[in-house]
């Protein structure tokens, strides 16, 4: 069983504290300074029942680890991130799988999470069940906080079958036609001349499907095409070398982009929450989730 | 009797009436009636004046007057929530979205749509007819209840088990805070940048303000639908067929489980050609591309044989199909016929624990002298006890809210937790408790009140408070065009 009080001392009630998972997006939000002391989330599987399609795990577990375990049962998580990454991480962080259309939303993957907040208690969101309207969507909030509200030590996350079959295919189609001749591609990536797809399902609908892409020119491939590493939302036309991501509106760029503004009215709510779950800015210092390229 | 109006009323609706149109406020005593409690059974809510505000702008001038005249304010859609979200505490403005029923903006290639709170989720779907898409979350209310009200309560439906909760068909919410102010929340595609407010807003109860302009996801129809019905001589048999269709890597479209009780009010109602003799039926239905939903059919059958089942009727045409889901949707309206009250429950347990869960929610509502009838999410444990009664009998509401109280604590103690999809409002936040520590409950404080600092948003809901207010239940009608 993960040890969830031996967490909870390590973050302590006071100085400031961050939690590294693989360090593998260290620096998403911004750099957590000198002195800021590092802890580090349990990790291990603690339970897991395929027919529940849940999992509890240890928030530093890594996806690796994770993936295998389900893998045996042809299930996997949401989650999405590079070699080394931990659960927590890629919760923390909250970017979504290029495979989002099959698997879901990141933000969605959390049931419950267990955490140890600024004043050094632990304490529950979300619960157990895949269903639960009992109170408010703490986990949504956490999805995405880069650990500024609460830490992580142990989470429940949903799971969901792992298809039958996967393919991808390149080739010149636009992603709106590749929308119109398929039903729910699990993705399509587009270059700004190419279509990358990925098509995902039961053998036989995969291959009805990718015949048809096939015939308007498209060709199989091995896998997604290398993403380039800098993750910017869209905003006017596709940089030279970039791969957007149509299903969320990312797009994977060479160069990193600008900081935006953030809407006044909107971090004003950010700000509060900030204050209200940290009011000494304890946890994760100045990382900031509205400073990232967007 | 109508409750008498605080001091100052009158100077608040003159307020109301200056700011957004004498038209559009009411205070009579038969509104404030009406808008005094919604579908539960909770009653002793007390409203004040009742806007109808047309525009975010007519919004936000409720809010600013009310909070002006030291007033709380609660949203409001159709009304049909179950935990008396709606049910307004103190005299507070009651602002109702019913006259924003406008549907702004439908993007089909980006399948997106803007609507206004009011609209009635069925009325999305109808309009959509033609275009491939849909509005996915299809709460059993879909007839009356509205799309802000189905964001606040993160409502589900049959149809959720697949395609998940109202939160995953929500992009973007136009949003009117405390103070008056007006933000949007999420985007249109993707994640927005920073702390996902849109998800936080979700499941708000309408506590941390007011949805006035929401767009939501559309779901491409799929191109293959199949409806199975199977019937079992056991509960326990069509609960273990449940588990063993998850634990083949399948999630339906929709599963749903209904009890002999259920079957029996059905038949006598509607003649749905559900099989009388059986203890449970289950209502599967797959969807997807041809090969993939004859497979599944093909396993659904196996799982259903190695538990038992008697048979499985796979509808043959759109009519057989419509027929079953006829006598789905007609159940709870089939139930309340059994008696002139009933009181629908809802809590999650875990799926691999459904049928010792049904089982001791049947023994310990029956203890207490009570039908109850089980018509159920069977897919993600999503339970519904449904218990009739005659509210004329002496003492039958302390047995009906014992009754409750302990299908909570064994819904609890599986493992389960409070609400999938009516919420806490007014009917369970005394069990709050129960679920959550102190300390959970504070992190969740700290949520709400970084959206209303003030606490005017429909105050004294979710939490557990010591507050009076809709403590005196009793009992509601099936709201009419409404089914379970
Ligand atoms: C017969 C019947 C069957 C039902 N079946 C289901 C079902 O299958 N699944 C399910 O999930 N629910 C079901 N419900 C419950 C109910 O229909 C849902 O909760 C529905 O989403 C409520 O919508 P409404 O417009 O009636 O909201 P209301 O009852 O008017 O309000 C519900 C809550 O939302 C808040 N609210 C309303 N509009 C806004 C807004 N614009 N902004 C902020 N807050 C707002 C209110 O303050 C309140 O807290 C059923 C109810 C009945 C009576």
């Amino acid at each position: 069983m993960s040890d969830l009080e031996e967490f909870r001392n390590e973050v302590g009630t006071t100085g400031s504290v961050c939690v590294k998972g693989g360090g593998t997006r260290w620096d998403v939000g911004g750099e957590v300074g000198q002195g800021v002391r590092v802890v580090s989330a349990p990790s291990g599987i603690d339970a897991y029942d395929p027919a529940e399609m849940t999992v509890l795990v240890g928030a530093g577990t890594t996806l690796t680890a994770l993936a295998e375990v389900l893998a045996e049962h042809r299930q996997e998580v949401a989650l999405a991130g590079p070699v080394g990454s931990t659960v927590g991480g890629a919760l923390a962080v909250g970017w979504n799988s290029i495979r989002r259309q099959r698997v879901g939303f990141a933000r969605d993957a959390l049931l419950q999470a267990e955490c140890v907040g600024a004043d050094g208690k632990r304490f529950k969101a979300g619960g157990p069940t895949v269903k639960n309207a009992s109170g408010y969507e703490l986990c949504r909030l956490l999805v995405g906080s880069l650990g500024t509200l609460a830490l992580m030590g142990r989470v429940i996350l949903r799971t969901t079958p792992i298809p039958e079959w996967s393919l991808w295919l390149r080739g010149s189609v636009t992603p709106a036609d590749v929308v119109k001749s398929c039903y729910r591609p699990a993705s399509i990536l587009w270059d700004g001349s190419y279509s990358h797809v990925c098509l995902e399902g039961y053998e036989a609908d995969v291959q009805r499907e990718a015949s048809a892409l096939i015939d308007s020119g498209m060709v199989k491939v091995q896998g997604p095409p290398s993403l380039p590493p800098h993750r910017n939302r869209l905003t006017g036309d596709l940089p030279e070398g970039a791969i957007l991501d149509v299903a969320i509106g990312v797009a994977h760029c060479p160069e990193a982009a600008a900081i935006q503004c953030v809407d006044p009215a909107v971090k004003c709510i950010a700000d509060r929450m900030k204050a209200n779950f940290d009011p000494h800015r304890r946890l994760n210092p100045n990382r900031d989730p509205y400073s990232v390229p967007a | 009797m109508v409750h008498k109006m605080p001091s100052g009323t009158d100077e608040l609706i003159a307020d109301l009436a200056d700011a957004i149109g004498a038209g559009r406020v009411t205070a009579g005593g038969a509104a404030r009636e009406i808008y005094g409690r919604d579908s539960s059974i909770i009653e002793g809510g007390h409203s004040g004046p009742v806007c109808f505000p047309e525009s975010t702008r007519q919004i936000a001038e409720c809010v600013r007057v009310a909070v002006a005249h030291g007033r709380d304010f609660v949203p409001r859609g159709a009304g049909t929530g179950l935990s008396g979200g709606a049910v307004p505490c103190n005299d507070p403005v009651v602002i109702s979205t019913t006259r924003m029923n406008r549907i702004l903006e439908v993007d089909v290639e980006r399948r997106i749509a803007w609507v206004e709170p009011g609209v009635i989720n069925l009325d999305l779907s109808r309009h959509l007819a033609g275009t491939g898409l849909h509005f996915a979350p299809d709460p059993s209310s879909q007839q009356a209840c509205t799309i802000g009200g189905n964001l606040a309560n993160n409502s589900g439906g049959p149809h959720c088990l697949a395609y998940g909760v109202t939160s995953e068909h929500v992009a973007a919410i136009e949003v009117v805070l405390s103070d008056a102010s007006t933000v949007l929340l999420g985007a249109e595609v993707g994640d927005a940048v920073g702390y996902d407010l849109r998800g936080a807003f979700v499941g708000g109860e309408g506590t941390l303000g007011i949805a006035a302009r929401i767009a939501v996801r559309l779901t491409p129809d799929p191109p293959v639908v199949r409806t199975l019905l199977l019937d079992f001589q056991s509960l326990v048999d069509a609960a273990e067929t449940v588990t063993g269709i998850i634990a083949a890597g399948i999630v339906p479209a929709a599963l749903e489980m209904m009890d002999r009780n259920t079957v029996e009010a059905v038949e006598n109602f509607v003649e749905a050609g559900y099989p009388r003799d059986a203890e449970a039926v289950l209502i599967v239905e797959l969807d997807g591309l041809e090969e993939g939903v004859t497979h599944e059919i093909k396993i659904v059958k196996r799982v259903g044989n190695e538990n038992g089942v008697g048979t499985v009727r796979v509808a043959a045409d759109d009519v057989e199909r419509e027929l079953i889901w006829k006598g789905r949707r007609n159940a709870f309206g089939a139930i309340a016929h059994i008696k002139p009250g009933y009181y629908l429950h809802d809590t999650v347990v875990p799926r691999t624990r459904l049928a010792e869960v049904v089982a001791k929610v049947n023994e310990a509502v029956e203890r207490h002298d009570l039908i109850v009838a089980n018509v159920f999410h069977a897919g993600d444990g999503n339970l519904h006890p449904l218990m009739a009664f005659d509210p004329r009998e002496p003492g039958v509401m302390e047995r009906v809210y014992a009754a409750s109280e302990e299908i909570v604590r064994i819904a609890i103690e599986a493992g389960g937790v409070l609400s999938g999809e009516h919420g806490i409002g007014l009917e369970k936040r005394g069990f709050m408790p129960l679920l959550y520590s102190p300390d959970d409950l504070s992190a969740q404080r700290a949520l709400r009140d970084a959206f209303d600092p003030v606490g005017h948003a429909n105050p004294l809901k979710m939490f557990p408070t010591g507050s009076s207010c809709g403590d005196v239940m009793h009992l509601a009608e099936v709201p009419e065009g409404v089914w379970v």
